[in-house]
């Protein structure tokens, strides 16, 4: 997809990986729309993008909330017209420290599906149909490599990711046809707060900064209609073909 | 005599009491050429229409359009949002006094005199009035830069209320799968059947599904004069790819008035419908010749409505009362979450 005139819908976007991904496709020509509840930081990516000649929005709410689906993607078709792009980056851990699965309480539980799968879930509805009528857009869900393997102490977030992938996987499968293309993508481990709430004793300088990560998502975008339906791409692993 | 009273009373459909869900819609089809009134199960919609058909659907967004504030001197009012505020922060409304959707619009208390220049709170918004048309219709422009007046609105603005329906409605309630921009008061009701089971059973008959997009205005503002004069102006949108869909169309379908107001508007100004962005005042009756539109998907429609007059210009009258009489005595609900009419020349 071309993305010069395209309009983007991020959530998540007031740091790490969706800040970053709103600076790389407004610097290709999108508007952007982010999303996140702290108006505060995202008002800040936002003035960056600005000050850098993109064109960028900012919409405080929470993913997380039913009610707040309409209003994220009917503001941001409101602020820049049909939407062509919609990233679902935004994600919660759930509590911190992330306790074993056996310490996790289900309604803790419940909560991190609600915003990590039911939150893009209503967001796609949304968006999805819409693409669905105009026979074009990408979706893509940002997803992590705790969706496919058995990380101790990961278990509702891991458990919230593979469903994602697997809300990909058949959204894609659905909309092919209709000439929407859906995919996830696994960031591979990145230099955020995020990664640093979840483990503060890694490393950083062996982590991704997360301004190349969203290079190469945004990459895959421009290449979405080479991507199988539901896809699940890594990273890390990817190049353009 | 009491024929004549139980005939008025059929041909009134009872509203529907709450959001239905898509898959209770019941489908009413009239053809024209035959004379034939008939039923048909919502879910076989698409099975009516082959790849010679193109159905047009209204992809406009129902708006958070309801909204309450108060004036300078503490008189409460609700506003119904014509449109969202464009790039200036201005938009036109509707002024309603105190009170809710539970008391019919008829019978609320008159707004507050609003005047150019008066200074209003709107939710955490402030606004002010930049023109005034009349008693209840305003410009108002907001204070604020636009994307925390678009956020503003979407947090405590709500979908226009009705009296007929229970429960308070939400945005969920009021958006059809593929709606998009939100350019419409009130839901443009007539694509509710239309799911996305529907779209994608349309595609794989190979019937094209087209869009424009209309700025649907209010249904009704509770004051007879003013709506009287409904439908008022408003805008719409064709893109290029419905243009050409257009050409060479055995049948196009209209998903809604509102459809059919914008696809012939653009037909009657250049000949047929071309990609356009413009408004429209154009009201259609039985005296409307039909230049792009053959066939419409609609709800049900009491007498004396201007959505009842429209029907007009696709099937002659008799066939209409008789097809009204036909549903309204088996059930057939009406209204905005009511059931379905296809009205097909053959």
């Amino acid at each position: 997809m071309e993305l010069r005139g395209k309009s983007a819908l991020i959530t998540g976007g007031s740091r790490g990986l969706g800040a970053a991904l709103g600076d790389v496709l407004a610097k290709r020509g999108a508007r952007v729309v982010l999303v996140a509840r702290d108006r505060g930081p995202l008002e800040r990516v936002v003035a960056k993008i600005r000050a850098e000649g993109g064109e960028a929005h900012a919409l405080a709410f929470d993913v997380g909330d039913r009610e707040s689906a309409h209003r994220i993607a009917g503001g941001a078709s409101a602020l820049v017209g049909d939407v062509d792009v919609l990233v679902q980056n935004a994600s919660t851990l759930g509590p911190l420290p992330m306790p074993f699965l056996l310490d996790t309480a289900c309604e803790d539980f419940s909560a991190t599906l609600e915003t990590n799968v039911t939150g893009p879930l209503r967001i796609d509805k949304i968006v999805g149909g819409s693409m669905a009528l105009r026979k074009r857009g990408v979706i893509v869900h940002v997803s992590s490599d705790a969706a496919v393997s058995g990380y101790p102490r990961w278990g509702s977030y891991g458990v919230s990711k593979a469903a994602l992938d697997q809300l990909a996987r058949v959204l894609g499968a659905e909309l092919t046809d209709h000439g929407v293309r859906v995919f996830s993508v696994d960031p591979g481990e990145m230099d955020t707060q995020m990664h640093a709430d979840a483990m503060p004793e890694a490393d950083r300088a062996t982590l991704a900064r997360p301004e190349r990560v969203a290079e190469k998502i945004v990459a895959m975008i421009e290449r979405a209609d080479s991507i199988a339906p539901g896809a699940r791409l890594v990273a890390p692993e990817w190049t353009p073909s | 005599m009491d024929a004549v009273v139980s005939a008025q009373t059929l041909r009134a459909f009872a509203p529907a009491p709450h959001a239905r869900p898509v898959a209770e819609t019941r489908l009413l089809v009239v053809r024209v050429a035959s004379r034939e009134v008939h039923e048909a199960p919502r879910s076989t919609l698409a099975e009516l229409f082959d790849e010679r058909d193109v159905l047009v659907v209204n992809d406009a967004a129902t708006l958070p359009a309801s909204i309450f504030g108060e004036t300078e001197r503490g008189e409460p009012f609700e506003l119904r949002l014509l449109a969202l505020p464009d790039a200036s922060r201005a938009a036109d409304a509707v002024v309603l006094g105190a009170g809710d959707y539970r008391t019919p619009t008829e019978r609320r208390a008159p707004p507050p005199a609003l005047r150019e220049g008066d200074w209003l709170i709107v939710s955490d918004l402030e606004a002010t009035v930049v023109a005034s048309r009349g008693a209840r219709r305003v410009r108002i422009r907001f204070e604020r830069q636009v994307d925390d007046v678009i956020a503003s609105l979407y947090r405590a603005g709500r979908s226009v209320q009705y009296a007929h329906v229970r429960a308070p409605l939400a945005l969920w309630d009021v958006q059809n799968v593929y709606a998009s921009e939100p350019w419409a008061a009130e839901m443009p009701s007539a694509g509710r059947p239309i799911d996305f089971a529907t779209l994608d059973a349309l595609r794989k008959r190979g019937v094209t599904v087209a869009r424009v997009t209309h700025g649907a205005g209010l249904s009704s503002i509770g004051d007879a004069a003013l709506d009287a004069s409904l439908p008022w102006v408003e805008r719409y949108r064709v893109p290029i790819e419905t243009e050409r869909a257009l050409r060479g169309a055995r049948r196009v379908v209209a998903v809604g008035t509102s459809v059919v107001r914008a696809l012939e508007s653009s037909a009657m100004k250049f000949g047929e419908v071309r990609a356009e962005e413009s408004t429209t005042n154009l009201r259609i009756d039985a005296r409307h010749t039909l230049r792009a539109v053959r066939g419409l998907l609609t709800g049900m429609h009491d007498a004396t409505t201007s959505h009842r007059d429209l029907l007009g210009a696709f099937a002659p009258e008799a066939l209409l009362e008789e097809a009204s009489a036909w549903a309204a005595s088996r059930g057939f609900l009406g209204h905005e979450f009511g059931d379905s009419c296809l009205i097909i020349p053959s």
